[in-house]
């Protein structure tokens, strides 16, 4: 058939993994194209010359940017393994905590990693894991009886870079104390057959995470 | 059909609640409309959004869906017959889905921080604001909607935005028009539809709000 697609990526981002997961979960094959974000090369400003970022996925020359857009777009051209569901209130609710993820949790955890008033960045963080983990009562995944859209999207929750940042920074946000169906969920999430296969390499990561916020010499 | 229960939650001078009257109107879909006061929040509105306890919420035979580009999309879906927001095609959707995000990210951000800011942050601000219409400009194109020949989810994100130039003219002290003509074109083309001028409040309205507001949140 000719299909090509390619995809942008950097090796420890969530934002890129999630592509990648979906990617995988629907059995496509890609050619993967690691990115210096800080020697951006001239195919990627090509490719988003809006934001400049990865993930960028480019299918048939056709160039997609925005990791929740690249999701939909990919649930809708691929249709094995379908990520959203298909009831329009279902699919609301769905980008809904997906948005709440993007737009709250993250840039919340990302405050925890920081020094500043990190007490209240913690405090802040955990409730609204919380009203995450609300959102999950008793199921097995976001998406149900097996991983979806959500999930996909809570990767950097489920996966092991909160785990590992915030046992490098010494902080305690999602703990079994805390978050015990979250931190079950999560468990699920690294063991499932291809997600496991799809998390970057954990001893680079935490390297990383050293690196970047570990206590200065 | 027959049915449907369709209340809308909203706030008259709210852009994100006039997306959302924009596409009912499209959509011909009858609703109840319940402004609400933000500053004395109704147990409805707490109890149909408790995360974020913001407008529009829109609740559709008892259920609500929030947040108004998801909305737009519900909408989108379930009164599929006629006035689409969205092409069929997946990579136009794609497309769409970017720009729509990109109004939210930047656009109304940006629009904000024109009449609540000011010296450094302002200019800047300005600037950039000018840079992203250009931007949108160039995603247009000829096209006399970014949906083409009809309203798309783009048209419907970015021109609630409208009804907020003055304030942004009058208290960033900005220049839309002569910057930005083929946008402006566009803002005007939209308002001859009836879908968006009955959505749409009167600028001098929107603009006494935002004097208020600078008022009450220190800005003056």
């Amino acid at each position: 058939m000719g299909e090509e697609v390619k995809l942008f990526a950097v090796w420890g981002s969530p934002f890129s993994r999630r592509v990648e997961m979906a990617l995988k979960l629907k059995g496509v094959e890609y050619e993967y194209i690691e990115v210096d974000l800080q020697n951006k090369s001239d195919l990627l400003l090509k490719y988003n010359p809006v934001h400049k970022k990865i993930p960028v996925l480019v299918h048939n020359g056709k160039p997609i940017a925005e990791s929740v857009v690249i999701l939909e777009y990919i649930d809708e051209t691929w249709k094995g393994f379908p990520l959203l569901p298909k009831d329009p209130y279902q699919r609301a609710m769905a980008r809904f905590w997906a948005k709440f993820i993007e737009e709250k949790c993250m840039p919340a955890l990302f405050k925890c990693a920081g020094t500043e008033d990190r007490e209240k960045a913690v405090e802040e963080a955990c409730e609204l894991l919380k009203l995450l983990e609300n959102e999950l009562e008793d199921k097995k995944f976001f998406g149900g009886e097996n991983i979806g859209f959500v999930d996909i999207v809570a990767d950097f929750i489920g996966g092991y870079w909160l785990r590992d940042i915030q046992e490098i920074v010494g902080v305690k946000i999602l703990t079994r104390e805390n978050l015990p169906k979250l931190c079950e969920w999560s468990d699920e999430f690294v063991n499932h057959v291809v997600i496991k296969e799809n998390l970057p390499p954990r001893d680079k990561l935490i390297a990383y995470f050293r690196t970047r916020f570990g206590p200065k010499p | 059909m027959a049915s449907d229960e369709v209340v809308l939650l909203d706030f008259w001078p709210s852009p994100f609640g006039m997306r959302v009257r924009i596409a009912l109107a499209e959509k011909g879909v009858k609703y109840e409309y319940k402004n609400q006061d933000l500053w004395n929040k109704s147990p409805l509105l707490l109890q149909t959004n408790p995360v974020h306890k913001k407008i529009p919420v829109l609740i559709h035979n008892g259920k609500p869906v929030c947040e108004s580009l998801i909305v737009l999309q519900y909408i989108d879906e379930v009164w599929n017959h006629k006035a689409p927001l969205l092409p069929s095609d997946p990579y136009l959707r794609s497309q769409a889905k970017f720009w729509a995000d990109f109004v939210d990210k930047k656009i109304y951000v940006l629009g904000w921080k024109t009449w609540s800011t000011k010296g450094e942050e302002l200019e800047a601000a300005k600037k950039e604001f000018i840079d992203c219409i250009k931007l949108l400009e160039v995603e247009l194109g000829d096209k006399p909607f970014f949906g083409g020949e009809t309203l798309g989810i783009v048209d419907v994100s970015l021109i609630p935005l409208y009804s907020w130039f003055s304030v942004y003219e009058k208290f960033g002290n900005l220049s839309i028009e002569p910057e930005c003509p083929v946008f402006v074109a566009w803002a005007k083309r939209c308002l001859e539809k009836e879908s968006v001028t009955k959505s749409l409040p009167d600028q001098d309205k929107v603009c006494d709000y935002a004097l208020w507001r600078r008022k009450v949140l220190g800005y003056e």
